[in-house]
């Protein structure tokens, strides 16, 4: 098959590879990119690990194909703390226990992050809905549930 | 867990993609949100020797009220459904039926179109568009043509929609008045396709008669389904005495094939199914009343 050219800006830096059409951007990130932060679990859209931002919203990485982030921005793990640091997303996780192994971690990091970007103010309902569609197998979700609680309830301390 | 290979087009326009698909038929399929696609062909339950990605024609995207519809672009993503202020007001249906698909990254790149197109029994766009009597734009070789939603769905997965069309875009008739919307399901677990779901559109007269309604039937059968004989048992009585258990009871048993799988018996969804439409026919008229 015909490879195509892709031209994609991954954590603010362009990246151009040629492709087959059917490699996942999950693929593209972590063989091309050699950005293997972005974990695959499931490779068929159910398990969440593999959740970047496309243009700022959360997608599933193994759901989309390269060839259709073409000229797009794409955020990962790897992108979302600039000075080398950590987010208060991802220190929130640390602090809470809101991992265990850590290989969904990636996924739910990228999902809470986009969450909080469209709603800084989440009751738990509406924390349990965005994380639904997340699976993590070993410490389970109550950690991950108070990191984001951590998260809002210091932002709105900062904010006030 | 890998596709097998396939060729991909990006056309631009509608007519572009139309023309991709009559040169190829039946080996090239439409990519739009991918997000039933993509896994089927990951698990190769599917394959084609070409995708043609719609994602990337602006004419599919869109929300705009035509008279007495709702036009919403086939490749309207669910997530701009959900966050349209038009959507709520003209097509509350459509509205409360989108949080229930999938979770948050389906829906950034799930689309309306592809929804109805995909012609998933238990999906929720397709059973809205049938309870709500839709039409659907569809763009061949030769032209549009406008397909009521009672004659689009045949079958599991397949539409009257041929290898060389384009679904374009669907529209939903607006009911105003004093109307009531509910959407209910079951799943075993949250964000999963549902063992059985209902929804329900009532439009009530200043007297409180049941003037129109409307029960579709998620997951019961090889197509989303509609329930006449509850429909029928409704209409033109009076509300206060509609039994919503018997309504429940009356469209259970209207489901014609119903699916019998790991996840629950024949028997078992249409108790389930009863349930809910019970429920969802509960609220959508607690809601009319208020209007």
């Amino acid at each position: 098959m015909d490879e195509i050219v892709v031209e994609v800006r991954v954590n603010g830096a362009p990246r151009r590879a040629q492709v087959e059409p059917r490699l996942t951007l999950a693929d593209f990130l972590r063989e091309r990119c050699r950005l293997t932060g972005t974990h695959l679990g499931c490779e068929h859209g159910v398990c969440g690990a593999c959740t970047v931002l496309l243009d700022g919203a959360a997608v599933r990485s193994c759901l989309v194909l390269a060839v259709q982030a073409q000229g797009r921005e794409v955020t990962t793990v790897e992108g979302l703390a600039t000075d080398g640091g950590l987010t208060d997303v991802q220190q929130a996780f640390r602090d809470c226990h809101g991992l265990q192994c850590g290989f969904c971690t990636p996924g739910f990091v990228v999902t809470v992050t986009a969450m909080l970007a469209d709603d800084p103010a989440p009751d738990d309902t509406a924390v349990r809905e965005a994380l639904s569609g997340n699976l993590c197998r070993c410490t389970g979700y109550q950690g991950i549930l108070a990191a984001v609680r951590s998260v809002v309830d210091e932002r709105a301390k900062e904010a006030s | 867990m890998k596709a097998a290979p396939f060729a991909y087009d990006a056309p631009t326009t509608p007519e572009e993609a139309v023309g991709v698909l009559a040169e190829h038929g039946d080996a090239a399929k439409v990519l739009a949100g991918g997000q039933s696609l993509l896994p089927m062909l990951a698990l190769r339950l599917a394959v084609f020797d070409r995708l043609v990605d719609v994602g990337r024609i602006g004419a599919l995207q869109g929300i705009e009220r035509r008279g007495d519809a709702l036009w919403i672009g086939a490749g309207t993503t669910d997530a701009a459904v959900e966050r349209s202020a038009e959507v709520a007001s003209a097509a509350p249906l459509v509205a409360r039926a989108t949080p229930l698909i999938g979770h948050l990254q389906i829906r950034n790149r799930g689309t309306l179109g592809g929804s109805i197109a995909h012609a998933d029994p238990a999906a929720e766009y397709p059973a809205v568009a049938l309870a709500l009597d839709a039409s659907m734009d569809v763009l061949g070789p030769g032209g549009r043509r406008t397909v009521a939603a009672a004659d689009f769905f045949t079958g599991l997965w397949s539409t009257v929609v041929e290898p060389d069309e384009l679904l374009v875009g669907v529209s939903f008739p607006v009911w105003s008045g004093r109307c009531g919307f509910a959407v209910e399901e079951f799943a075993r677990r949250h964000g999963d396709f549902a063992i059985a779901g209902a929804v329900v559109a009532v439009e009530l007269g200043g007297d409180d008669g049941v003037r129109r309604c409307a029960v579709g039937l998620i997951g019961m059968g090889s197509t989303p389904l509609r329930a006449p004989t509850a429909e029928k048992a409704a209409t033109g009585a009076a509300v206060g005495g509609v039994d919503a258990d018997e309504i429940g009871r009356l469209a259970a048993a209207d489901a014609v094939g119903v699916p019998s799988d790991l996840h629950g018996t024949a028997g078992y969804r249409r108790r389930v199914c009863a349930a809910v439409v019970t429920r969802a026919w509960t609220k959508a008229v607690e809601e009319a009343r208020r209007g």
